[in-house]
Parts: structure tokens; C-alpha cells; sequence
């Protein structure tokens, strides 16, 4: 009788007011999801003084006030929340179709990306476009996803030198991962189109487009298409770039 | 004319914070907030708000500011000197911080430096009448996330005063200067101890380290003896909170603070614990610091005796009359002065 056994958790410290839960050590999409299922697990029942929860690729940040409990009482409920979550969760979340202009100018660096891979543009796009991404988690800014997993030909090394300003919309890879950029911000990362859709909008409840455990496809699209999108948000509402739930 | 407080001058950041946004990490949108919450809590104790109301972050040199309301009651928690200006013009008054004070129409409030800490703050009785952003106040400037267009003051603005608050009644003055503390900075080691090699670790814990220029709201660069990783400097992405001690491949740390991003993708060798903060929070660039390891429920204990500090002075608020006070003219100037005297003699 085979069991598939899971790795055990592992509890680190952040000071006294947050710990991690760790499920292992890489980037996979099992040990994500066992992430996912604790933090809803949480969400569900949050134990007396939680602040937050923030999941990561592989661990789970707890985030307590300590002068509402104590490490030592939230970490038992936490652990006894996590002893009943399944070892398999179903995938949850929604699914995206975001539309991408992989013009050159929109994308700066395809020429970089063509020379590195020997791939011609049209397959860069076809990989890229052809690819079923999962978001992993969210950091490095407001609404930024990190998505997994760019085709193993795409993958590229960070730039050397990190741009100072990245435009918001940016659609770009870097080693495993994708993302979109959410904000005009500095970025390292492989920059391959862009999108008209709005990632973080506080005008929306949750102002976030993606939450971590959604899919995201990338659709190719002209560059008509593009400005009449970016004249007119309204056709990017994510109503209609909602695809459904997984 | 617009009723608040109208910004005749800036300063050089001036923000609106309270004690931060939670919630949003997942999203990653980072808590931001006060960088030193005992001083945010304390001003809003000196004129009568509830401790987490949004307050103006003063860093480094404040903003000068007339009252467009009929009257107002403010206090600036923290080493800054102020002066009131008449309506009518003249000379300024010098004003005392940590206590409050009652402002008429057409007063200028001017706010000078800020010295030995990097923050003051300035609450006003009732608070600021602006829209909570995903239920916080707190300014994030990187991504414009808050009030005022998620920006620092500008001049010209408006900070519009919630009405109704109580500006009559005596002054209020904190018992004396809050006391930060000294002595090492106690850390919690982790989240990734492991990950550094054991003279890493015993450096941390007995070398001196010192604050650099590059000092802001999102952490302090710290100089002083490198950090040795047993796996380099990077892990996989996991989730940070402020007072982490990430250290980049130069071995030099950095201590995260209220600014942070919500997640790192550096080997954290210590934490420092929430007791600390403030004081952290405050440091100038040029201050000198060093650790020392406590357990978990040790950096507990030394959290709930910051909150009986707190609550100690919030107790102690004393009435202060409306005339002359010694204590503050001694402490504004003559202190101030005798610490000018010391620096010059340094060289």
C-alpha cells in the first residue's frame, strides 16, 4: 500500500509577533497548494488574535498580536488547524485570460530573448502564449503575481542590470516565473509585451486582479486591439477576463 | 476658507500614518504605518484621540502649517521644536513637544527639526477627515497607496480636521520624555538562522553596527562586520514582517521596517523583537547599535512591559498651564542648546 507521506512542517521565528510554516524547501505546486489549504484553513477559523496570513511558494506567515495571544497558544491552533487539512487539496481559485501585445516596443526585451533562446518571435510567443501559468503567491508590490511555470526554453537568468522604471502592464519572465507588472515600478526581469488589463485597481473590491492558486492564460493580441483596450478599461473589467473558478 | 490645517511648507516627508494596514499582505500590499507606534500613541493620548488615529509622521524636519479651523488642539510627540505665529504676525512663540496645545484661527504652526530621532508626530484632537484606504490612513508611498493621493504632504494641500472635537480644557504634558531604552537591540534569532554560518551569528551578537545613510521607511542599511551565509544569500520568496534582519550576498544587514515589501527573497538572520521596534524605528543614520538573542516568549515579556511604560505615561498625562512652563522652555532650549555646545566640542 503505497502512502504518499508529506514532508513534516517546520515552524520558524519571526520575533514575537509572526512565525513561519514551512512545507518544504522549493517551488512546486503540491507544496504550494498544501500552503493555500492551511491559510484558508485560518481564514475559515481564525484563531484569537491573527492579524494575517500571508502564503508564500512554500511556507505560510502567521502574523499574531502578541498582547492578544501568545506564540505558544496560536501556534497549537494553527497546528492543530494544519493536522486536519487534507494532504491533497483540491485546486481552488479562479482562471484568467489575460490579453498580451508582444510588440516590440511594448517588449523590450524580445530581441534579447529571441537571441539567448535561438527561438524565432513567433515561437517565443506560441511558448509563452501556450503556457497554462498558477499563481503561486503575491509580493514585491501591491498585486504582484508570481507566476509559475514559464516553459523551461524561456528561461532566462534576471538582467543584469535591473531597469529603474518598468511601465505598469509589463509582461515579463524571469528564470521559472512570470509575472505582470502592476505599478510603473524598477524591475529585473525579462520584459516580453504588455497588457492593457489593470492588476491592482483600488477602486475594486478586492483590488487585486489575482489571488495565489489562480490560473492565468495569456492571449496574444494586436495592437488595435490593445489601445482600443487601454482607451477604454471598461472592456477589461475582470468580469471579462474571468474565465471561471478552477 | 477650507477647514484643517492648510500646509504653508512640506517638510521634507511628511506623511499620514497610523498604526498600519493589515489585512492586504496576501495581496501584497505592505502594512506601512507609524515607524515608531509609542510616539504615534502618545500624541494621539496628548490631545485626547483614541491611540491608533492617523497622525502626520514628521521625518527628519517638519511642515509648517496654518489653522483654517476655528480652533485646534495638537501635540507633537517626539524631539522636534515648534513655534506658534499669530495671526496677527510678530514673534514666534516657542512651543514645547509632548504636550498639547491649543491653536486659533490663523496661527502658524511651524515645525523645525527633528533631533536624535528621525520621526516626530503630530496629532491633532479629532483626527484627520480623510477616507480610510482598505481600512488604514497609513501612506505607502512607493505604490500611492493612502491618503492625500498616497503621497507625502505638499504644499498647498489641505488636511481636513474631523469637527466636533474638544479643543477647550486644559493642556495636557506626558510625565517626562518617553525612555526608549538602550543597551543592545534584542532579536529573536530566525526565520533562517541555519542559513548563516556560526561566526555569523556570534557576530551579530557581539559586534557594533552602525545605522548608514541609507535609512528610510522600508529598513535600515546597516554597516559593520559582514554576515556570512552557509548557502548564499538567497532563499525562496517567504513572508517578512518589520524587524527582520535580512542580509543581502554582501553580508551587510539590513533591518526591514514599516515600509517593507510584504515578502523577501533574502536569508533573514534574526528578528527584532516588537518591544524594539520603536526605538529602531527612530534611529538616525550615524547611531551606533548592537544585539542580543532573547527567546519568543522573552521578547513577550519585554512587549507587555512597553505597554505598562505606555500606560504609565499615558496615566501620568499631567495638566499643564496655559502660561509659561519651565520644564518645556528648559527642555526646548536650553538642552538643546547644551547638546549644540557638546557636538561642537566633538569637533
Amino acid at each position: 500500500m503505497a502512502v504518499a507521506l508529506s514532508p513534516p512542517l517546520r515552524l520558524t521565528d519571526l520575533g514575537d509577533t509572526a512565525f513561519n510554516v514551512e512545507f518544504g524547501d522549493g517551488i512546486d505546486r503540491a507544496t504550494n497548494a498544501r500552503v493555500t489549504a492551511l491559510a484558508a484553513a485560518i481564514r475559515h477559523r481564525p484563531p484569537a488574535g491573527l492579524v494575517e496570513v500571508v502564503p508564500t511558494f512554500r511556507s505560510l506567515l502567521v502574523s499574531y498580536d502578541p498582547l492578544a495571544t501568545c506564540r505558544a497558544v496560536i501556534e497549537a491552533e494553527v497546528m492543530a488547524l494544519a493536522a486536519g487539512c487534507d494532504e491533497a487539496p483540491a485546486a481552488t481559485g479562479r482562471s484568467w485570460r489575460i490579453p498580451v501585445c508582444y510588440d516590440d516596443d511594448l517588449g523590450p526585451d524580445l530581441a534579447e530573448i529571441r537571441r539567448a533562446t535561438g527561438l524565432s518571435r513567433a515561437e517565443v510567443i506560441a511558448l509563452h502564449a501556450g503556457t497554462g501559468y498558477f499563481v503561486y503567491m503575491l509580493g514585491f508590490m501591491p498585486g504582484f503575481a508570481y507566476l509559475g511555470d514559464t516553459p523551461p526554453a524561456l528561461r532566462l537568468p534576471r538582467r543584469d542590470t535591473p531597469r529603474v522604471k518598468v511601465p505598469a502592464g509589463s509582461v515579463a519572465i524571469a528564470d521559472a516565473m512570470g509575472a505582470v507588472y502592476p505599478w510603473d515600478s524598477p524591475g529585473g526581469w525579462h520584459l516580453l509585451g504588455r497588457t492593457p488589463a489593470v492588476m491592482f485597481d483600488l477602486g475594486r473590491d478586492p483590488p487585486s486582479l489575482l489571488a495565489a492558486g489562480d490560473r492565468v492564460a495569456f492571449v496574444p493580441v494586436g495592437r488595435d486591439e490593445y489601445e482600443a483596450a487601454c482607451r477604454d478599461p471598461g472592456r477589461m473589467a475582470p468580469a471579462r477576463l474571468l474565465v471561471g473558478d478552477c | 476658507m477650507p477647514a484643517g490645517l492648510e500646509v504653508l511648507q512640506p517638510g521634507l516627508h511628511t506623511t499620514v500614518q497610523d498604526l498600519g494596514r493589515f489585512g492586504f499582505q496576501a495581496l501584497g500590499v505592505p502594512v506601512a504605518g507609524a515607524l515608531d507606534f509609542v510616539g504615534l500613541r502618545l500624541a494621539n493620548a496628548l490631545v485626547g484621540n483614541r491611540p491608533g488615529e492617523a497622525c502626520l509622521e514628521i521625518s527628519y524636519f517638519g511642515p509648517t502649517l496654518r489653522v483654517t479651523v476655528q480652533a485646534a488642539r495638537i501635540a507633537v510627540c517626539g524631539p522636534a521644536r515648534l513655534w506658534r505665529t499669530g495671526a496677527s504676525g510678530g514673534e514666534p512663540e516657542t512651543l514645547a513637544p509632548d504636550r498639547s496645545h491649543r491653536l486659533e484661527r490663523g496661527d502658524v504652526l511651524a515645525i523645525g527639526a527633528v533631533s536624535g530621532a528621525s520621526v516626530a508626530y503630530l496629532a491633532v484632537a479629532g483626527g484627520f477627515d480623510l477616507a480610510p484606504l482598505m481600512g488604514s490612513l497609513s501612506t505607502y508611498v512607493r505604490a500611492g497607496l493612502g491618503p492625500l493621493g498616497g503621497g507625502p504632504v505638499t504644499a498647498g494641500a489641505l488636511l481636513p480636521l474631523c469637527a466636533g472635537a474638544a479643543v477647550d480644557g486644559g493642556a495636557l504634558a506626558l510625565p517626562g520624555p518617553m525612555d526608549y531604552g538602550g543597551g543592545p537591540v534584542r532579536v529573536v534569532p530566525g526565520p533562517q538562522a541555519d542559513g548563516f554560518t556560526d561566526e555569523a551569528m556570534a557576530t551579530l551578537l557581539s559586534a557594533d553596527y552602525v545605522v548608514t545613510r541609507e535609512a528610510d521607511r522600508m529598513g535600515l542599511r546597516l554597516e559593520g562586520p559582514p554576515l556570512g551565509h552557509r548557502r548564499g544569500a538567497d532563499i525562496v520568496s517567504d513572508g517578512v514582517v518589520s524587524g527582520c534582519i535580512q542580509v543581502p550576498g554582501n553580508g551587510n544587514p539590513i533591518i526591514l521596517l514599516a515600509d517593507h515589501q510584504t515578502t523577501g527573497g533574502y536569508a533573514k538572520i534574526a528578528t527584532v523583537v516588537s518591544a524594539d521596534l520603536p526605538r529602531v524605528g527612530r534611529m538616525v543614520p550615524g547611531t551606533r547599535l548592537s544585539f542580543a538573542a532573547v527567546s519568543v516568549e522573552q521578547a513577550e515579556a519585554l512587549r507587555r512591559r512597553l505597554e505598562l511604560e505606555i500606560a504609565r505615561q499615558v496615566g501620568g498625562l499631567r495638566a499643564v498651564d496655559a502660561g509659561l512652563d519651565l520644564t518645556a522652555l528648559y527642555r526646548a532650549d536650553l538642552v538643546s542648546g547644551m547638546v549644540d555646545a557638546l557636538k561642537n566640542d566633538d569637533g
